[in-house]
């Protein structure tokens, strides 16, 4: 088996007396898409943070492309090829979606220190961000501001700036999450083919769509992670069955 | 330097930590209860101290005028709130910065135009214009005592109302999450108005207690209202207690800076050198003791929400 | 691409700037032309304040930065100016056996590197805070600047420092008023096209995307705060050389220029002109010293009316004249 990209080992959380982090450990291999389940309040999000480095575990450690990125913080590891969306979106908001991506295709680029090329008639940055734009469907909204995008455009608007940021590693907080039943199906069919580009680790609710993309599962319960595998394996786990659906189950 | 001239200073520190106490105590929990920066805090003052000189002069009695500044300045307080403060709530703090300095400008103009530039006098009151002995025998004021006195009964009313009244609860509540307690069926309207007013009536209590010590005149809030936000940045925003540790650590070094400084530097240089750049370094101590903390813990020594 | 680009250039809003910039240039020659210099002078400190504004619009506009302590920049521009006039006055030599000088360029380059120096050390502690925070210790540090200007003898404390002669600008015959305007004017151009330049530049995106959305921006790999602190140091030093103009245009510098009133009216005018507009700053000059003169004229008590024309701004037209104007802000 070759390198995981990401791997996480023995991450700990706690916010006072509430443990969201157990002693979590995961890794990512290139080619797979690795999806994290759990009910709601298991500490899916909290681990995301932890892993994109908006947060700071209490002890453990993440690797990711062959680094120790613990101390790092979000950009540096964004840098990286981190490349991450949000449970609830978070755009630039008065930006158009083209303004969005032609950021990520800038930090791509190198330094934002540059005082004088206006941006908007640079096409080395305009024309990668339209690119992006296009492989998620959005072209058509480009100069269309982020804020005035719908809720389902802004997840797939997320998902370009990722891939204009050129990752190495996609983090997805529940991007299914609000989207009707066609957008959900869109999503899951590009999902599919992305996963060829860099892996993926997406949470999610969606059942579906874990149980058509996942090569992999791994299930978060009260932040610890009680079972990991296939996903026939884990629809077979008893200790899942029971967080799931109850005792007896 | 003799101990009684140490002791003497530490008291007027003591006493000025107590009035910067009574507006921290109010901007602290205008910001901890409901979000909101206000620089018309030292307008407030200003208010209380006119409306006590004002009508201490009129009816020839001190304890009349300091009634009548706690309700001026509760009174004002609620206009404000009713009328501009409410609408800030929801905005970004550098909306409520411009609008509440826009306050300034009008309550200072207005303050000018009604009264005229010239300061107006207040007289401490008979009965607490004596002199005490301070170990080593020189006279220590008695309204000076009596002010640090009114701080100590106001800092333990406060906690007393926070900790064991329903108002009080509903303030702690209103400081950790705002929506939930509207959710809840308290009335936030009701109670941001009271809060706003209390804040206010407190900064009323300072400006009429200093007036006696210092003239009324217009603007005399603001270097107070300066010196407030710096306890509260000290102190930690949101926390009373913060506020308390805050103004007493401000008040004391602000006074015995002044002091000490040149004449600590007196060892070791010509008087008139030590004496200026004394009194330079002393007038910048505050900012460099904020910047020192701020440097080290940006939220605050006490910070109230976690 | 070069046809799109003029049709983006020729917006509603640049046609107000070029028009605001034509009436502040054309005034002034009407009023030489009938004699009535006055106006020359008020018509300069709406060009200087304007350039003050406009260093601050680059940190609060573009970058969200809401400093409360700008005026420290420019009363450091002021001192520059004056100290370095004293020296020269005087023949005194400065620190390092260096001589003061009345030239303008050495001067300015002066002012705005020791306000860079101080907004660097600043911002390295105060962008580490954020909101009410930031405000205040923004705020604490002008203070702790005007309290040592005051407390400090040598360059007149309370009392100001006065420049006898006006300094000179090579070329330039300073002493003539309307020369000084259109040194002023020119200055303030070059300080708007800087601006304009910035905000579209990749630098100019990162930090207008900080703004936004801190999150965002890390989240894409670009440190916010590296950013924030080029900001705040360039604003400085914008804001600084209108400090040292407004030290020349009065011939008197004192620690009015660094009050929290002064850091108060540079935020005033960038809302009553419009935030983070190109040409809100300029606007918000206008206003501010034209409602200064005519109503000054009418009563003492003008800032009652300033305040409630800010109250309202601040209420119900949040996007100040321009946004009035132009209407709201297009990004593109």
């Amino acid at each position: 088996m070759a390198e995981p990209i990401l791997r996480l080992e023995g991450l700990n959380k706690s916010f006072g007396a509430l443990k969201a982090s157990d002693n979590v450990s995961l890794e990512l291999y290139p080619g797979e898409i690795h999806a994290l389940i759990g009910p709601n309040g298991a500490g899916k999000s909290t681990l995301i943070n932890q892993i994109s480095g908006a947060l700071q575990p209490d002890s453990g450690r993440v690797y990711f492309a062959g680094e120790d990125v613990s101390e790092l913080g979000m950009a540096a590891r964004a840098r990286l090829g981190m490349g991450r969306t949000f449970q609830v979106s978070s755009l630039a908001g008065e930006f158009s979606a083209l303004r969005n991506v032609m950021l990520a295709v800038q930090s791509r680029q190198g330094s934002s220190f540059r005082f004088f090329k206006p941006v908007m008639s640079d096409r080395s940055l305009v024309d990668p961000a339209m690119d992006a734009l296009a492989r998620v469907g959005l072209e058509d909204r480009a100069d269309v501001p982020a804020a005035e995008l719908s809720h389902g455009e802004r997840r797939q608007l997320e998902i370009a700036i990722a891939l204009a940021l050129g990752a190495k590693a996609f983090l997805l907080d529940e991007p299914m999450a609000g989207m009707g039943p066609e957008g959900s199906k869109a999503l899951t069919r590009f999902l599919d083919g992305l996963r060829h580009e860099a892996p993926i680790l997406l949470v999610e609710h969606d059942m579906d769509a874990v149980f058509a993309l996942a090569d992999r599962v791994s299930v978060l319960v009260y932040g610890r992670i009680i079972a990991s595998g296939t996903v026939e394996e884990i629809r077979r786990d008893s200790a899942v069955r029971e967080a799931y659906l109850g005792e007896g189950a | 330097m003799s101990l009684t001239l140490l002791i003497e200073q530490i008291l007027n520190g003591l006493q000025f930590g107590v009035m910067l106490f009574l507006m921290a105590a109010g901007l602290t929990l205008i910001f901890g209860v409901m979000g909101l920066i206000n620089l018309a805090h030292g307008a407030l003052f200003m208010v209380g101290a006119f409306a006590c000189a004002s009508v201490a002069a009129w009816t020839g009695s001190f304890w009349a005028g300091l009634a009548a500044s706690l309700a001026a300045a509760a009174a004002a307080g609620a206009v404000i709130e009713l009328l501009v403060i409410r609408r800030l709530y929801d905005r970004d703090h550098l909306d409520q910065v411009l609008a509440t300095f826009a306050l300034i400008l009008i309550f200072s103009e207005g303050t000018r135009w009604l009264f005229g530039s010239f300061p107006l006098y207040l007289d401490i009151p008979p009965l607490l214009s004596g002199a005490v002995s301070l170990p080593g025998g020189a006279p220590y004021p008695v309204y000076r005592l009596a002010v640090i006195g009114v701080g100590i009964a106001v800092a333990v009313g406060l906690s007393l109302l926070i900790s064991r009244t329903r108002l009080g609860m509903r303030i702690r509540a209103g400081e950790s999450d705002r929506e939930m307690i509207a959710a809840l069926g308290v009335d936030i309207t009701t109670l941001y108005t009271l809060v706003f007013a209390l804040g206010a009536a407190l900064a009323g209590l300072a400006g009429a207690m200093v007036g006696a010590l210092q003239s009324v005149q217009v603007g005399m809030g603001e270097p107070v209202l300066i010196l407030a936000f710096v306890v509260i940045v000290i102190g930690g925003i949101g926390s009373i207690r913060g506020a308390l540790f805050g103004s007493i650590l401000v008040g004391l070094t602000e006074t015995l800076g002044r002091v000490l400084l040149p004449h600590g530097l007196g060892l070791f240089m010509e008087p008139s050198a030590a004496a200026s750049i004394g009194a330079a370094i002393a007038s910048m101590l505050i900012y460099i003791l904020m910047a020192l903390i701020l440097a080290f813990r940006p939220q605050g020594l006490f910070a109230a929400n976690g | 691409m070069g046809e799109a680009m003029a049709r983006n250039l020729i917006t509603r809003e640049n046609l107000i700037t070029l028009v605001l910039l034509a009436a502040l240039l054309v005034g002034p020659l009407v009023a030489v032309a009938l004699d009535e210099t006055f106006y020359v002078t008020l018509a300069t400190r709406i060009a200087i304040l304007a350039l003050a504004a406009t260093g601050l619009n680059l940190a609060l506009g573009l970058g969200g930065l809401v400093s409360f302590g700008h005026a420290a920049f420019f009363g450091i521009g002021g001192y520059a100016a004056g100290i370095l006039a004293t020296h020269a006055f005087n023949g005194e030599p400065l620190i390092f056996g260096l001589s003061g000088t009345k030239n303008m360029l050495i001067i300015w380059l002066v002012g705005a590197v020791s306000a860079a120096v101080v907004a660097a050390a600043t911002g390295l502690i105060a962008l580490r805070t954020s909101g009410v925070y930031f405000i205040m210790i923004t705020l604490a540090f002008a203070q702790m600047i005007y309290y040592f200007a005051i407390s400090w003898p040598a360059y007149g404390g309370e009392d100001g420092l006065s420049i006898f002669v006006r300094n000179g600008f090579p070329g330039v015959n300073t002493l003539q008023p309307l020369s000084f305007f259109l040194l002023c004017f020119a200055v303030l151009i070059v300080g708007l096209v800087f601006f304009a330049v910035l905000k579209n530049s990749r630098f100019g995106a990162a930090l207008q995307a900080g703004r936004q959305n801190e999150t965002r921006l890390a989240a894409v790999g670009i440190a916010p705060f590296r950013i924030r602190l080029a900001a705040f140091v360039i604003s400085a030093m914008m804001t600084a050389i209108a400090g040292a103009l407004f030290a020349d245009l009065n011939r008197f510098v004192s620690p009015a220029m660094l009050s929290w009133h002064m850091s108060g009216e540079l935020i005033v005018l960038i809302i009553l002109g419009g935030t983070g507009r190109l040409a809100g700053p300029l606007a918000g000059a206008c206003v501010y010293v034209l409602f200064e003169f005519l109503l000054g004229g009418m009563t003492e008590h003008w800032q009652l009316f300033l305040g409630l024309v800010l109250l309202g701004v601040v209420l119900f037209a949040r996007g100040g004249v321009i946004g009035l104007l132009a209407g709201r802000a297009h990004h593109g």
